[in-house]
């Protein structure tokens, strides 16, 4: 191990001294990152916990971890992190569950797994049985959902503030006052799965998109070429100046008629209009402005 | 009508009261949130008979700012700062935790002055955080002045931090790979001059005040004792294990940083009550020290951090120069550096206790999961059945000797 993190006693053997113990039970038992993970049936975690805390020395239950992964068909899993004090060992045991499938719990073997499953319950909702006091923890007193879950918003659904109106503490839905900000950092010359602004053009007309295509022609918009395009009554030609789009000669449109002042005078050549502004110096800039106008 | 009257009539005459007759019933009272000697804002609903209390059911959460949620939508980087406010009456502590599991994810080597550095200031926080309960465990059972004394010596310390990384409090200054910043040579002079000389005039000056106190004393001997066994069941660690006699710290048995390299004793107490908790924590304070003076005579030259630029981002001076330089920095503050994937659990001894960070990777910028593991929950837990049957100016010493702080207990 390169990194400074905390060097307990080896892992050498420990997985080969533990395996047989645990029987059928046993899913997977790994080594990665330096740590041993045992993955293990839900309904044997009692049994396999009090197995290694009686057989194999690990007596304090550290920590019980949720972690969601709503991709999977059981999408919590529960992580227990055991602590062997007299083998100086740490051991992982996983076990997974989805929303309705209860725990068993471990509060008869180790106390300190009440809160700790209180906490998951809290969090994410994960039920345990045998628990008897599986109250909320950290969250408010009244509070609905389960915030650690995966799809629980950042932001969460209410806000609270102290009301002058009502005097007292309201809740109310959440407003923001400027949009959540999550970038997505993935970068887009490496396999980002969204298309870019802008390069949606780069393909022939997809289904739904602004096109001049019929209904027919859209509904097997997959065969459709670019060159596809609608057909043209009349061929447009330029014959005479007045197909240029040039436009007629305006009879006001001579350049001495141009720009007209507002009280509708023809403007003065620029000598003239410089006159009236030595003759009157006191305020020159706004004066100036008007006559512009 | 009548028949009521005949009834009354029937019954026996009332027997006149004397005191032990009186039936009084069991009684709740709620301690907290509001309430100085509760460290913050723990609620607690007591179930007194008389003064005996018969039940403790502690309300945690009030301080719940959903570290972790916002952790998973951070990059690993931006996610540092949130173990400062964790407990912030030690934040270097709880950031070593974080950045020992980020490099033992990255399976990064840190060069040996920046883990020299680290213990160095993990262990001044230790004194920092052991000065503000030591002080306020002796404030709680009815002392005010080591209070007062002991937090110069926090001062001092928040001074050092200020010094290192410009923050007093927050400091962010452990970082993935190493620290943020080189200590001047100026700063760690005046710390070693101020471990030799005004650390231990002013410190065993206000702990010479209520040590052999009778006193204080008579508030923490046998109250609350908890065994080896109780220690372990309830997942005790740091100075309640200890207390309790069990010789487990983990910078002994599972060494970090530097902390192989340097030479301390771990204390442990004799009966596992208030008052060996309280000495165990003294004690500690010198050893901190011992180790203070270590890390600044054996810290050797060299860089601060990890040169591996994939991770740790250049210096500013190097950036203006270096085209290359540039863009890691650029790269490395805006998408951050991803972290293969896997998941490992870290614990430090913090001055709390374990401090543990479960940290699950999927090898994007971002942590997946960031499971914080704190000391207070276990030790909090166990307030019922180390409080009950005792009075209940006890629950103050109790709680004084656990040494909660709400940041961290509800995260």
């Amino acid at each position: 191990m390169l990194s400074p993190a905390p060097r307990q006693a080896s892992n050498e053997g420990v997985i080969a001294a533990i395996v047989p113990a645990l029987g059928g039970a046993l899913i997977e038992a790994v080594e990665r990152v330096y740590e041993v993970t045992f993955t293990v049936e839900r309904s044997a975690i009692v049994e396999v916990l009090r197995t290694l805390r009686d057989r194999f020395d690990y007596q304090q239950l550290m920590e019980i971890a949720g972690v969601d992964y709503p991709a999977r068909g059981e999408r919590f899993e529960v992580v227990y992190h055991l602590l062997s004090v007299t083998k100086n060992h740490r051991v992982r045991v996983k076990l997974s569950t989805d929303e309705e499938t209860p725990v068993p719990s471990v509060t008869g073997l180790w106390p300190v797994a009440g809160w700790l499953e209180r906490e998951i319950y809290d969090m994410y909702g994960v039920l345990f049985d045998g628990n008897q006091d599986l109250r909320r923890i950290l969250t408010d007193y009244g509070f609905k959902g389960f915030p650690q879950r995966k799809d629980f918003p950042l932001t969460g659904y209410v806000e609270m503030r102290y009301s002058e109106e009502h005097k007292r503490v309201i809740y109310e839905p959440v407003t923001l006052a400027q949009d959540f900000r999550g970038f997505d950092f993935t970068s887009p010359w490496e396999g980002a799965d969204y298309v870019l602004p802008g390069d949606e053009k780069a393909s022939p007309e997809a289904k739904g998109a602004p096109t001049p295509l019929t209904a027919d022609q859209i509904a097997k918009a997959g065969t459709v070429t670019v060159t596809d395009k609608p057909p043209v009554e009349q061929a447009k030609t330029t014959e005479h100046p007045g197909q240029t789009g040039a436009g007629q000669a305006h009879p006001g449109n001579q350049p001495g008629e141009k720009p007209v002042q507002a009280d509708g005078k023809p403007a003065e050549p620029p000598a003239e209009a410089s006159k009236p502004e030595t003759a009157e110096p006191k305020p020159p800039r706004t004066t100036k402005k008007k006559e512009g106008k | 009508m009548a028949d009521a009257l005949d009834l009354i009539d029937a019954r026996e005459p009332a027997q006149p009261d004397t005191p032990g007759d009186i039936d009084i019933q069991n009684y709740t009272i709620n301690f907290g949130p509001q309430h100085p000697a509760a460290h913050g804002v723990l609620r607690m609903v007591l179930e007194l008979d008389g003064e005996i209390v018969e039940r403790v059911d502690p309300h945690v959460g009030l301080l719940h700012r959903g570290t972790e949620k916002l952790i998973e939508n951070k990059t690993y980087l931006q996610a540092l700062p949130y173990f400062d406010r964790l407990d912030y009456a030690s934040p270097m502590s709880q950031e070593h935790s974080y950045v020992l599991a980020v490099e033992k994810l990255l399976d990064l080597e840190v060069p040996l002055r920046a883990q020299y550095l680290r213990v160095l200031f993990a262990e001044l926080t230790r004194i920092k955080n052991h000065t503000l309960n030591l002080g306020s465990h002796v404030m709680d059972v009815g002392a005010m002045t080591p209070n007062l004394w002991l937090f110069e010596l926090r001062e001092d310390i928040m001074q050092f931090y200020e010094r290192v990384s410009g923050a007093r409090m927050h400091a962010a200054w452990f970082r993935p790979g190493g620290v943020h910043q080189d200590a001047p040579l100026a700063l760690l002079d005046g710390i070693g001059e101020w471990a030799e000389k005004r650390l231990p005039r002013l410190f065993e000056d206000a702990i010479s005040l209520v040590a052999d106190n009778r006193i204080f004393k008579q508030r923490n001997v046998d109250i609350a004792t908890v065994s080896k066994e109780d220690a372990l069941r309830w997942g005790f660690s740091g100075p309640m294990i200890r207390g309790s006699g069990i010789p487990w710290d983990l910078r002994k048995s599972q060494p970090y940083d530097a902390y192989d390299r340097v030479e301390f004793d771990v204390p442990v107490g004799t009966r596992g009550d208030c008052y060996d908790r309280f000495m165990v924590r003294v004690e500690e304070v010198r050893q901190s020290a011992r180790i203070i003076k270590q890390c600044l005579n054996d810290m050797p030259a060299g860089p601060i951090a990890s040169l591996d630029r994939k991770v740790v981002p250049p210096k500013r001076g190097e950036m203006k120069r270096s085209m290359e330089a540039l863009i890691h920095h650029f790269k490395l503050y805006t998408e951050g550096f991803h972290v293969p994937a896997g998941e490992v659990y870290v614990a430090t001894e913090s001055p709390k206790g374990e401090f543990g960070v479960y940290l699950v990777s999927d090898g994007t910028n971002k942590p997946w999961r960031c499971k914080i593991r704190p000391t207070a929950f276990s030790h909090l837990q166990a307030m019922d059945f180390m409080t009950k049957g005792h009075m209940l100016a006890d629950v103050t010493a109790i709680l004084g000797a656990i040494d909660i702080v709400f940041g961290e207990c509800d995260r």
